[in-house]
């Protein structure tokens, strides 16, 4: 978001576009990255429910995989897996790529 | 009536919880998650949130000039009176519906979130003024047992033996000396309310206590055992882990009060020492370092034995006699 002179900004600072803390990107602090193995996976929905930044993709409560724009990599998602289907990977190993 | 988690997720697959992506908080931080469980129970009961915040992680973290993290109605007013904000929220309301100017067939729920700080010491006395004037207000404890937003001093909230910067562990004494402030029985002590504890590990208890709490006549109080994974010196991944081991060990006891009737919500059939609960936390490491480490480790088992006897007990004892 650019930054806006005095006169621009609303009286009182107030923030007027409810959710906008969603153009700040906060999977660029991750260090290990979420892998999803769907063989394994049952769609028990335990890491959408726990994300604490619901970067967990899924429709119709299917599990889709991860939205890495806000992922943080906390590797709850792993830790709450009852059937270990979500690796974490260090994100050296992604160096490059997309997401 | 119970939700069961794929319900949930296929409602809120579209549909804006009222906390977004893109808050600051640590990775893996618990009050998010508190957060995330309380809105969307609100929403899948009809009701539309209107959120108070007291000063804490949670509020400078989700509204970082010139971001939100909200999408549903929000204030933010001081530290020490989110109670008090939110009872002129709720007080407000009622005035406009009194004039008609409320839209037919709206239902609100009014939530306030507060950290430890905001609650067991800074905002005490607003809190108790609100319960005592009988706002219908939910009141949204996150404990994560002390000031970790200003990096980990001791509060009202801080068991004894953990090492904060104002109360460490050293060679003359052992971290804080205290024990926890009971708040749960502070705000049950009020007439009609609604006070209850829960925990991220149990979720189904959780949303239960969180529909009993928006649908009771008066203030209600959630008590959140949410870990700080900074300060408590935990990795990441282990918020729901620490949780369950509350739980397990009887120091985060679940239930509620209900107008002065206790109910005892989880009864495990096995418990763990409390001596695991210290073990699988930094926080505690220099305690265990101590000689002295086994006696205070042995009196705090003493003190969650006795005190789960007593829950107990009061539940027996205020079977079907409420205060109101």
């Amino acid at each position: 978001m650019p930054l806006k002179s005095w006169k621009e900004i609303p009286i009182g600072g107030v923030i007027v576009t409810p959710g906008s803390a969603r153009e700040y990107k906060t999977g660029t602090w991750r260090v290990m990255r979420p892998i999803l193995h769907k063989e394994k996976c049952i769609d028990c929905m335990f890491c959408w429910l726990y994300c604490p930044d619901q970067a967990i993709v899924q429709e119709n409560a299917v599990m889709k995989g991860f939205n890495y724009d806000y992922c943080k990599g906390c590797g709850l998602c792993a830790k709450v897996c009852p059937k270990q289907a979500i690796e974490m990977r260090p994100e050296t190993e992604f160096v490059g790529e997309e997401g | 009536m119970p939700v069961n988690i794929k319900q949930l997720a296929q409602e809120f697959e579209k549909k804006e919880i009222g906390i977004t992506q893109g808050h600051r908080l640590c990775p893996g931080c618990g009050a998010p998650i508190t957060v995330k469980f309380v809105l969307m129970i609100a929403k899948h009961l009809g009701y539309e949130p209107i959120v108070g915040l007291a000063t804490g992680c949670l509020e400078v973290s989700t509204t970082v000039f010139p971001y939100t993290a909200w999408s549903v109605p929000y204030i933010h007013n001081a530290f020490e009176n989110v109670a008090a904000t939110m009872s002129g929220v709720e007080t407000a309301y009622r005035a406009l519906k009194a004039k008609g100017r409320i839209p037919e067939g709206k239902r609100y729920a009014f939530i306030a979130f507060a950290g430890d700080g905001g609650t067991y010491d800074i905002g005490l006395q607003a809190l108790s003024g609100m319960l005592e004037r009988g706002h219908k207000v939910l009141y949204v404890l996150y404990d994560n047992e002390g000031y970790m937003n200003t990096g980990n001093q001791r509060s009202g909230a801080t068991p004894p033996g953990s090492d904060t910067t104002t109360a460490p562990v050293g060679k003359k004494l052992p971290g804080k000396i205290q024990l926890k402030k009971n708040i749960v029985e502070i705000v049950a002590a009020h007439e009609n309310v609604y006070a209850a504890t829960a925990a991220l590990s149990e979720p189904l208890d959780f949303f239960a206590k969180v529909e009993k709490a928006l649908n009771f006549e008066g203030p209600s109080f959630l008590a959140v055992f949410s870990p700080c994974v900074r300060f408590w010196r935990v990795n990441d991944d282990q918020t729901v882990e620490i949780s369950k081991l509350a739980v397990e060990t009887k120091y985060w006891p679940l239930y509620e009060v209900e107008r002065g009737v206790y109910r005892v919500t989880r009864k495990p059939r096995q418990f763990r020492p409390v001596e695991e609960f210290v073990k699988a936390q930094g926080r505690f490491r220099r305690l265990l370092e101590r000689p002295d480490a086994k006696e205070i480790v042995q009196e705090l088992q003493e003190y969650v034995d006795r005190r789960w006897e007593r829950l107990l007990a009061l539940e027996e004892a205020t079977k079907d006699k409420p205060i109101r």
